[in-house]
């Protein structure tokens, strides 16, 4: 089993014939993700590729291919009306890789997708994967291998890194969600644990979290209520205040958002924090024997 | 983005908010002017990115960065010994900031001060808006010491503020007659002026009311969304970099995420949260890392020689730490591209290069084949371990 994503997800890719889109988009064909339709406005009725039908709307890829999962690589400052828009036309799922959307724009489509009861992992992430099944996102594919932990990070390469180790170590992986760093995010840490929580073939959870809000907190009241072992790295250990390290929602304002703090709430909660993400594959194996 | 207190004003002015009549100058003789204009006591208030500039004290000695002048005279004074000096706050950090330009209003006949600020509660998603009674503190000390003393709604972002969440506001200040009339309108204004120009941070501290029934923003401050810039170009032109590290701005030409840090080590890693892991790692190792440096997802060669200069213009940096995950663009590419970037630029610093992820190891190969002296590692640990050691051999 797996959390979101499997097999069977039906995927519509939004702004398909974009560089990024199409680049992305045939790694995920090559994985194996059913890519059922693209949307691109004013490129209905043509095919991508000379196999994938577009749609000038989301409503229609919903109505004609059966789409349930929209997977979104539409400009900034555009993105929050794909997102509207999809979640508008019955997809379930969206997952919107799209980096630099304003805070507004997030805040507003938030409001909007929590009207509809839509899911949402991103923006700014890079997108979810249920190894040998289905990959919605710009990882690479090779590194991630059908296992027992699940992840959950608000990084990229960084999660790749802590993949890695979970792949190496002959663990592998059940779902790998990149919640992004954003200030907004759709999906938070907690919502994806819980998701974890509940599925039968996650043994273990890794959480990769950093700087910045209050989502690692807000997960560690959860993670007290479960009892798999869960495994937490918190990047930005040594990030001065006041600076946005790179990502949107990493920075620490008004002496709030430390990792020491995130690293307290997830140890007192049971979860096992270990300072160096170098350690996280082996210590997942250690808790897994 | 931040911008100065008259920038702010001028923005929200232009909204219809009350604030004191004055005009910025950039040297002495035009604060005279200005100040002659205004007529009467005026205040003059040093210009720079950063709070707490009424208890600043500039390298020179002399003592304050806001000073009320009695006439157009004292004005010119106060504004010649605070133009081109180096002003120390609470919030510059012990170097300071060189103050270029002074704001020159008129003085206001203070009731009472207030303090009000709206900014994104992330845990709730949506605006807080922020009253006090106690203006003219840092909000952070009264959360800290009387948080009763803070009064705050969360505005719905599809709904926008609500006349009942104005009132709410007014009523909790104490306000009552034209005072509270005159804070209701002023605050529907300034929250405008925060959504339509994509604010991330709007302060008013203090806020003040005057004899007269009025309320003004006595002072303003406001930060701007990076992400929203591009729609709004006069606040896009708004940006004083010289307000900012030179190296920091030569980065930002580049597209490449740079943060100046005081340590020795200059990192280089594709992806912002292995950038900081990659910091907490050398720290870990018993360093400090010089910089928070991203170079992007696709590190081509360009990106890494651009950032390879920027990185060696640090003039504490020792030895430089390379640390890439190769996902979709392989090892071997990036690899490559070091190697081109290393060729152009004379690099005389040790440099530890770890390559992980896809075609790694031809990407190390290429690297110790390569006649120049890079050092390899095989993991982050043994990397930044490297970087650390190689900087105590100068």
């Amino acid at each position: 089993m797996s959390i979101l994503v499997n097999k069977e997800t039906r995927v519509v890719v939004q702004g398909l014939t974009g560089k990024e889109g199409s680049f992305h988009a045939k790694q995920c064909l090559d994985y194996g993700t059913k890519i059922v339709a693209g949307v691109t406005p004013g490129k209905g009725g043509q095919k991508w590729e000379e196999k994938i039908p577009l749609y000038n709307t989301v409503k229609e890829a919903v109505k004609m291919e059966g789409a349930n999962a929209s997977l979104i690589f539409v400009p900034p400052l555009f993105a929050s009306d794909a997102v509207m828009e999809a979640a508008d036309a019955g997809i379930e799922l969206i997952v919107c890789i799209t980096e630099g959307i304003p805070a507004k724009d997030e805040a507003k489509m938030k409001a909007f997708l929590k009207e509809k009861g839509v899911r949402m992992i991103g923006p700014n992430c890079p997108g979810i994967i249920t190894p040998e099944e289905c990959k919605m996102g710009i990882m690479p594919g090779y590194i991630h291998k059908k296992g027992r932990v699940g992840v959950v990070s608000r990084s990229g390469t960084l999660t790749y890194e802590a993949v890695w180790q979970i792949t190496e170590s002959g663990l592998g992986e059940t779902t790998c969600v990149g919640i992004g760093g954003d200030p907004v995010p759709g999906m938070t840490h907690k919502d994806v644990l819980e998701l974890f929580a509940k599925d039968k073939e996650t043994e273990g959870i890794v959480l990769i979290g950093e700087i910045g809000g209050t989502m690692e907190e807000e997960a560690a009241d959860f993670i007290k209520t479960i009892s798999k072992p869960v495994v937490a790295f918190i990047a930005g250990q040594t990030a001065p205040p006041g600076r946005r390290m790179g990502h949107a929602g990493a920075i620490i304002a008004g002496g709030k958002g430390t990792a020491k703090e995130k690293m307290e709430a997830l140890e007192n909660a049971g979860a096992v924090v270990v300072k160096s993400p170098t350690e996280i594959g082996a210590k997942m194996k250690e808790l897994l024997k | 983005m931040k911008v100065h207190e008259y920038q702010a004003k001028e923005i929200l002015n232009k909204y219809g908010v009350p604030i004191p009549k004055g005009k910025v100058a950039f040297s002495p003789e035009e604060a005279y002017q200005i100040a002659k204009d205004i007529g009467g006591v005026v205040v003059v208030k040093s210009q720079i990115h950063a709070g707490g500039r009424g208890k600043g004290t500039f390298k020179s000695g002399f003592k304050g960065g806001v000073k009320l002048a009695k006439n157009a005279e004292e004005a010119r004074d106060y504004a010649s010994k605070m133009l081109g000096e180096i002003l120390v706050t609470h919030q510059t950090g012990p170097e300071g900031k060189k103050v270029e330009k002074v704001y020159i209003t008129e003085a206001s006949d203070i009731l009472k001060e207030y303090y009000l600020g709206i900014v994104l509660d992330r845990a709730k998603e949506r605006n807080v808006i922020m009253a006090s009674s106690e203006g003219g503190v840092e909000i952070e000390k009264v959360a800290a010491e009387t948080p009763e003393k803070i009064f705050k709604v969360w505005v719905h972002p599809l709904l926008g503020l609500q006349k009942y969440q104005i009132r709410e506001l007014g009523f909790a200040l104490g306000f009552s007659g034209d005072i509270f009339k005159s804070f209701s309108e002023l605050l529907e204004k300034l929250y405008k002026a925060h959504e339509e120009s994509d604010a991330t941070l709007t302060e008013i501290n203090p806020l003040i009311t005057t004899k007269e029934g009025k309320v003004i923003a006595l002072d303003a401050k406001m930060n701007f969304d990076d992400n929203a810039l591009a729609r709004h170009q006069e606040i896009a032109s708004l940006r004083d970099i010289s307000e900012e590290d030179p190296l920091e701005v030569e980065a930002s030409k580049h597209d490449l995420n740079y943060i100046r840090l005081d340590g020795t080590i200059g990192c280089m890693v594709n992806g912002a949260g292995l950038a900081m892991a990659t910091m907490d790692v050398i720290t870990l190792e018993g360093g400090k890392p010089a910089n928070f440096l991203d170079v992007g997802g696709s590190a081509t060669t360009e990106r890494v020689k651009n950032a390879f200069r920027i990185l060696l213009s640090d003039k504490n940096v020792k030895s430089v730490l390379i640390n890439i995950f190769g996902g979709i663009v392989r090892c071997d590419v990036i690899a490559e591209g070091v190697l081109a970037a290393a060729k152009e630029i004379e690099i005389k610093l040790p440099v530890v290069v770890r390559l992980q992820g896809t075609n790694s190891e031809k990407g190390m190969e290429l690297l110790k084949n390569s006649g120049q002296n890079f050092i390899t590692a095989k993991d982050l640990k043994e990397a930044a371990s490297l970087a650390v050691k190689a900087q105590k051999g100068m």
